[in-house]
């Protein structure tokens, strides 16, 4: 392939360069990875806008309105523009600010919710990150999730140890649940070439049954109850408040804001990551330059399942109390999207989680205030991931220029 | 018939004319704007401003199929064929002839290649599969294929890098058979002695703009300057080479592929500190798997690799890097640079977690930035900042990186493959006078190349390999037919004779090349 690169001289155009040219699904990875921060808040924007249509499709009062939009335009606009606005403003209220709130207490309670369901979002998210700089598409964050899960609840409740000690043994060993899962997919990579993506899918089916089975196993659950879910854990095991109640923020959050500074730190300043970024962007001349890739791809697996494992720990210590068949939600899932979203930056990653945390704590109340249903909130995530995977598509509705250094050679 | 462009991002205004049956060199080196402007021709790129006219008449591509529904033909630098598929599926590919619907009509295609094939002389069985082909056959598969569309134009994009001295010669008999019957021909080349051979009309380009006509009759030398802009030196100026002891040995070494296949066959040499064992040979004659198992990336069936008396085989690729091995490999973009990451990281990429770069796990970016900017100015590597992506470097100054970070370090071993593949004259020199340095230095190197110039031009003993075999190590000396004789597999005893008689009678290749290069007191075996 002859380069066409113009001589060293400036140029007032780079030509197109066609150098690197790894597999297929590598490139498609570098490219939304290589999106600008505008393209991202831009994806929000139309994703917003996209949810106010459907807002408004879904509402009886903007139907009714719109049937007599030739004799009463304006009364159409009207309703519309409302209905809308109250279910953004409700949104925004459940989010972030309350600002019909009685008390002071209540008006700031939204903001920290949403910092509570930010914390797994954040977490998780940031092993799924990870994963992403270095080449693997690990798909296998929910199975991450409720696998430290499953092993923090336990130690919560299985063992009787002191205060904080209880709960930083509990949260290793949630950390440890997650990167063991997480490293059977690297090991079987590494050693087999098995892809990391149909393994950690399935690894994630496999954790969920598992988590199933062990809930109706009465030396698991410590119940008696028939109900497939465990006792609540220790007061000693409990991710401690950080704020004093009605607020339920807590421990949780501090690790979250540790976590984005130590990924910050591995992928920026220190030689491990510069092997995983070297891995993950050209494995060829990794192996060139004497950096062995299996090493790296177990290794990438194991720090990015410890990360989703401290987010299930997170969620069953500091949140949930308990270990329930659903304690995992979707957060293995919305992490994809919420490292999407964050570029696969760690501080990008910090504000998607923190993004989706409010998009999700904002959403009870929309649906309570306005009857919105809150599936809108999962159709705005949705066609946010969908605009950031398609960055083109973002340019082209916004005329943006194509960024001069990404155009490849056809 | 005349072609006119203006103002493409990568050609300046070029005005280019070619007349029916002539042969039409377009000189320039890598990155000058040649491929570029045929890609424009051919219909893969849109020109920004300019015509294109056949016979008067302007056309507009949207596609190659425009182009070759127009009668222009392209043979890419890098063949655009199918492995599994036959000759004649090939030939077909792209226009497929039917016969009632959907039912593709192999016995016209088969019919179109015995046609073309007998025509020039070609001996192509069109039930061949193109895998099965070496190399100088499946360009005469594309030749066959641009020209069972009828084109009156033929680009031929650097046709005579994969090929040896003997294939060169008959592709350059093989377009002046096209020639004689009045197909027009755009020889895309950086090769001066090519040029000089086969060429009616040269143009040279020089960052994207046309600097010159040039006459056939004109010297290397002159071309050579008219492309680079300054006078430039076509021999790399060195001293003797004065070796001292053998420190680095390779012992019956055999290498197979990942589907059995000996790619290394036997083979045994040594190189003694501050001497160049350069290794010729036409690509894909086990070259690069011997280099790629010195340093670790493949491991040998059979056989072992001593560096100062230590055996390497086994031994991870990072601990033979540790062990003072500079390795340049032969692929650049893929092997030896991370388009994405920044200049001074690609500097580092093979020392990132050595002092004075770390410490602990932490990267020292301070120093490392010190020390890019210190190699910029030591090899002087044209940039902007050494914290841009190397992707916006030319190649040659991607290479410069590239050797800025093996020669940087005290090394015991220098192995380069192809070190100015796809570089321009300019960046050539330097290429050579430092790894020349480099040896002055008392590094054993090794050069794996399969430029002629290049190996006669460093070498102080040349090892062909032919099949996996090396089939002899001679002087530098040796002439280029019996150098051309040993590619091709014929014993280095047996070459030699076979050219001792017709070397003074001047026949062969085109020109006999001014070699500066100190015979070494190296015996002929």
């Amino acid at each position: 392939m002859t380069t066409d690169i113009s001589p060293a001289a400036p140029s007032p155009a780079p030509p197109p360069t066609a150098e690197a040219r790894p597999g297929q699904e590598q490139s498609t990875l570098q490219q939304i990875l290589s999106g600008s921060w505008l393209v991202s808040l831009l994806a929000i924007v139309l994703a917003l806008l996209l949810g106010g249509v459907l807002i408004a499709v879904s509402n009886a009062a903007v139907i009714a309105a719109a049937a007599n939009i030739g004799s009463a335009p304006g009364v159409f606009f009207s309703t519309l523009f409302s209905t809308v606005g109250e279910a953004y403003s409700a949104l925004f209220r459940g989010a972030v600010f309350d600002w019909n709130a009685r008390t002071t207490e209540r008006a700031i309670r939204p903001l920290t919710e949403s910092l509570v369901s930010g914390t797994p979002l954040i977490l998780a998210g940031l092993g799924i990150a990870l994963a992403f700089r270095s080449g693997l598409f690990n798909i296998g964050g929910q199975g991450q999730v409720i696998l430290g899960a499953t092993v923090a609840g336990f130690l919560g409740y299985a063992l009787e140890l002191p205060a904080g000690v209880h709960m930083l043994l509990a949260a290793l060993g949630g950390l440890i649940g997650g990167a063991i899962w997480a490293g059977i997919a690297g090991v079987l990579k590494a050693k087999t070439g098995a892809n990391e993506v149909i393994v950690t899918i399935m690894l994630n089916s496999i954790a969920g049954y598992l988590l199933g089975y062990l809930l109706k196993q009465n030396w698991f659950t410590h119940t008696s109850s028939a109900n497939p879910q465990s006792r609540v854990i220790d007061e000693s095991a409990e991710m401690f408040l950080l704020l004093p109640p009605p607020f339920r923020l807590h421990f949780g959050f501090i690790i979250a804001v540790l976590a984005t500074i130590f990924v910050w730190w591995l992928l920026e300043r220190s030689t491990i990551g510069f092997e995983f970024k070297a891995v993950g962007a050209n494995p060829h001349a990794a192996k060139t330059a004497g950096i062995s890739v299996s090493k790296v791809t177990i290794l990438v697996m194991l720090i990015a399942g410890a990360l989703a494992g401290l987010g299930g720990a997170a969620q069953v210590l500091g949140t949930e109390g308990k270990l329930t068949g659903g304690i995992s939600g979707s957060i293995g899932f919305d992490a994809i999207t919420v490292a999407l979203l964050g570029r696969s930056k760690p501080l990008g990653t910090f504000f998607a989680g923190l993004l989706f945390g409010a998009f999700k704590a904002g959403g009870y109340l929309m649906q309570s205030q306005t009857g919105t249903p809150i599936d809108i909130v999962l159709v705005v995530q949705s066609v946010i991931v969908l605009l950031i995977a398609a960055p083109p598509l973002v340019r082209s509705i916004f005329r943006l220029p194509t960024p001069v250094l990404k155009r490849k050679e056809s | 018939m005349t072609k006119v462009f203006g103002s493409f991002v990568a050609n300046n205004h070029i005005d280019l004319v070619i007349e029916p049956g002539e042969i039409h060199a377009l000189l320039g080196e890598n990155g000058a704007g040649k491929s570029t402007m045929m890609n424009v021709l051919y219909g893969l790129y849109d020109a920004d401003g300019g015509e294109i006219l056949i016979d008067d008449k302007p056309v507009r591509f949207d596609g190659p199929g425009d182009a070759v529904a127009a009668g222009i033909g392209m043979v890419h630098q890098h063949f655009m064929l199918v492995p599994v598929f036959t000759v004649a599926e090939s030939v077909a590919l792209g226009y497929e002839p039917t016969k009632g619907p959907g039912l593709l009509d192999l016995a016209e295609a088969r019919a179109k290649v015995r046609e073309i094939s007998s025509r020039f002389g070609f001996d192509i069985d069109p039930d061949a599969l193109i895998e099965d082909l070496p190399v100088g056959a499946q360009q005469r598969v594309e030749i066959i294929k641009a020209l069972s569309r009828d084109a009156e134009i033929l680009i031929l994009d650097e046709p005579t890098a994969v090929l040896t001295p003997q294939e060169t010669d008959e592709l350059i008999s093989i377009m002046r058979q096209l020639k004689e019957q009045g197909t027009s021909i755009v020889f895309i080349t950086h090769k001066l002695r090519e040029v000089r051979a086969i060429a009616d009309s040269i143009t040279v380009i020089r960052r994207g703009k046309i600097v010159g006509e040039a006459s056939p009759e004109s010297t290397e030398a002159d071309l050579a300057s008219q492309m680079v802009g300054r006078a430039v030196s076509l021999t790399t100026e060195k001293e003797p080479a004065s070796p001292g002891e053998a420190t680095f040995r390779v012992q019956n070494l055999t290498v197979v592929d990942k589907s059995d296949n000996v790619v290394v066959d036997d083979v045994s040499f040594e190189v003694s500190r501050g001497e160049i064992l350069a290794v010729a040979g036409v690509q894909g004659n086990g070259q690069t798997e011997l280099a790629e198992t010195i340093i670790g990336l493949t491991e040998p069936r059979l056989g072992s690799i001593t560096l100062d008396g230590t055996e390497l085989a086994g031994r991870s690729v990072k601990s033979r890097l540790g062990s003072g091995i500079g390795f340049v490999p032969e692929d650049r973009s893929t092997d030896g640079i991370i388009a994405e990451f920044a200049i001074r990281e690609n500097m580092i990429l093979d020392v990132y977690d050595r002092q004075p770069y770390a410490k602990g796990l932490n990267l020292k970016s301070n120093v490392i930035t010190e020390a890019a900017r210190t190699k910029v100015e030591e090899f002087d590597i044209r940039l902007g900042s050494v914290f841009d992506p190397i992707s916006t470097l030319s190649g040659g100054n991607q290479q410069k990186v590239v050797l800025s970070r093996e020669l940087g370090r005290k090394l015991q071993l220098f192995i380069a493959s192809q070190p100015t593949r796809g570089l321009d004259v300019g960046s050539i020199e330097f290429v050579h006078k430092r790894i020349v340095a480099e040896r002055d230095a008392g590094t054993p190197c090794i050069i794996v190349s399969t430029e002629l110039d290049e190996v006669y031009g460093l070498a102080d003993r040349i090892a062909v390999m032919y099949s996996g075999r090396i089939v002899g190590i001679v002087g530098p000396d040796t002439s280029r037919e019996a150098l051309g004789l040993m590619m091709a597999g014929v014993p280095a005893d047996e070459a030699l004779a076979a050219t001792s008689g017709s070397a003074a009678s001047g026949s062969g290749t085109p020109s006999t090349h001014e070699n500066s290069a100190p015979t070494s007191a190296e015996e002929n075996e």
